[in-house]
């Protein structure tokens, strides 16, 4: 187990303002706010792709290498590399360490779980955007993450398409594993979110309960923010 | 007719082997500039792609003085043939490979790098994955590296010294003949040169654009 993930004091430049706070395993977490809040930030400082100007991130594990492996990101525009849907999943497996013998077999299983069987053998980048979104979470489900960082995973996709990765995301929480996504769409934190983070200007303004947040927001910015988007939800 | 079928076989031979230890010793080096973090990077950038002007005639002078019976090199006996040559161009064509592979690598690692990076890849196995991930547009810094091997004079005429039948080549013919004022011979043979040089490319154009097609 490398959770709970302890932020303690964490700033960056002038993005994110000193914050702290725990993030437990169990109900998932949403990281709500508007575009240019500091969500995509906060989570890369999270996963470890930044480092923090000030403060101390903290996993409940011990090891560099125990601590990477127990995580995974999706990002908002996937990237695949040039070889076959099937053959990215490998590749990731590769440097995860999985025994050759056993990375097909926990590949195809991934990719069944995406619905993406037929396309296994197919070149990733000539897939569709949700098809490669799609991939992206074949990718890290084979990995067995603890945590599964998702940021902003819909933003550029069509409803159906949305609705799909939606579902895979649903079936990743069933699964026991940690969800942690970045989102600035309010239908979808209500639809996957347990909890929600709500940033502003890179502060945390306000940590509640989805129901809680939606009704009775504490505070007058994440009032006017789900006012302000519930029109275009 | 056949003699110069034979300088044409060897232009192509001394060239594409140089293009070949080349791209295996400057791909991983631009890749590994590209992707690395380390003092002197960008004093490294700079001498690379200023060597990209690196002059032929210099590089057959400083291979000559390494190759020549006193040189530290003289006892393999390797000036005038054609391996000397294959050293000269591919100390000629190493850097403008490394260096157009470093900045496609660079680019590319823009787009890869957080991906690369959650995925646990990092140092050398990020930068071999980048390369051949992006192998269709580094065809271009290949292409470019053999244009200039087949295209100089002053390294071969150098080290290979021009002789008929071992190290003649057709730029030395073409020096040679266009000196000795048999210009037809030299201007045919500039044309079958040029021409060469445009179906390698084209060819290999086609290829990568296939290539690019199917693998998106």
């Amino acid at each position: 187990m490398i959770l709970p993930l302890r932020l303690e004091g964490i700033s960056f430049r002038q993005i994110i303002a000193p914050l702290s706070l725990e993030i437990a395993a169990g109900p998932s977490t949403i990281i709500l706010g508007a575009n240019g809040a500091g969500k995509s930030v906060l989570m890369r400082l999270m996963h470890g792709l930044l480092r923090p100007t000030s403060g101390e991130i903290a996993w409940q594990g011990q090891g560099e290498e125990r601590i990477r492996r127990g995580q995974a990101m999706v990002f908002q525009r996937p990237v695949m590399l040039r070889r076959s849907a099937l053959a990215n999943i490998l590749y990731a497996l590769e440097l995860a360490g999985v025994p050759a013998a056993g990375r097909e077999r926990q590949a195809m299983d991934a990719l069944r779980e995406v619905g993406l069987t037929e396309v296994a053998h197919r070149p990733a980048r000539v897939l569709s955007g949700g098809e490669q979104q799609r991939l992206a979470l074949a990718r890290a489900w084979a990995l067995h993450p603890e945590v599964l960082f998702l940021d902003e995973p819909t933003a550029n996709l069509d409803p159906g398409a949305t609705r799909e990765i939606e579902n895979v995301i649903k079936a990743f929480d069933a699964s026991g594993t940690k969800i942690v996504m970045s989102t600035h769409n309010l239908g979808q934190a209500r639809r996957l979110g347990d909890e929600v983070l709500f940033i502003h200007q890179g502060r945390l303004i306000e940590r509640a309960a989805v129901d809680t947040f939606f009704r009775r927001p504490a505070s007058a910015e994440a009032a006017a923010f789900v006012k302000g988007e519930l029109p275009w939800v | 007719m056949s003699e110069l079928g034979g300088i044409v076989a060897l232009s192509l031979t001394v060239s594409l082997l140089a293009v070949l230890f080349a791209s295996l010793l400057g791909l991983p080096l631009g890749a590994a500039i590209a992707v690395g973090r380390f003092p002197g990077r960008r004093a490294l950038i700079v001498l690379l792609n200023a060597l990209m002007g690196l002059p032929p005639v210099v590089v057959g002078l400083l291979v000559y003085l390494l190759l020549s019976r006193a040189g530290p090199l003289g006892e393999f006996g390797l000036l005038f043939t054609p391996p000397a040559m294959v050293i000269a161009q591919t100390i000629l064509v190493l850097p403008i490979i490394a260096a157009l592979c470093r900045q496609s690598v660079e680019d590319a690692w823009v787009e890869y790098e957080e991906q690369l990076r959650s995925l646990g890849a990092h140092g050398l196995s990020a930068a071999l994955t980048l390369v051949w991930d992006i192998r269709f547009s580094l065809v271009t810094a290949v292409l470019a590296g053999l244009g200039r091997a087949l295209a100089e004079v002053g390294a071969v005429i150098i080290v290979g010294g021009n002789i008929d039948g071992v190290t003649r080549v057709m730029t030395t013919t073409i020096a040679l003949e266009t000196s000795k004022g048999d210009l037809p011979l030299a201007l045919s043979l500039g044309f079958i040169l040029i021409s060469l040089v445009i179906l390698i490319n084209a060819v290999a154009y086609l290829i990568k654009e296939a290539a690019q097609r199917r693998y998106g």
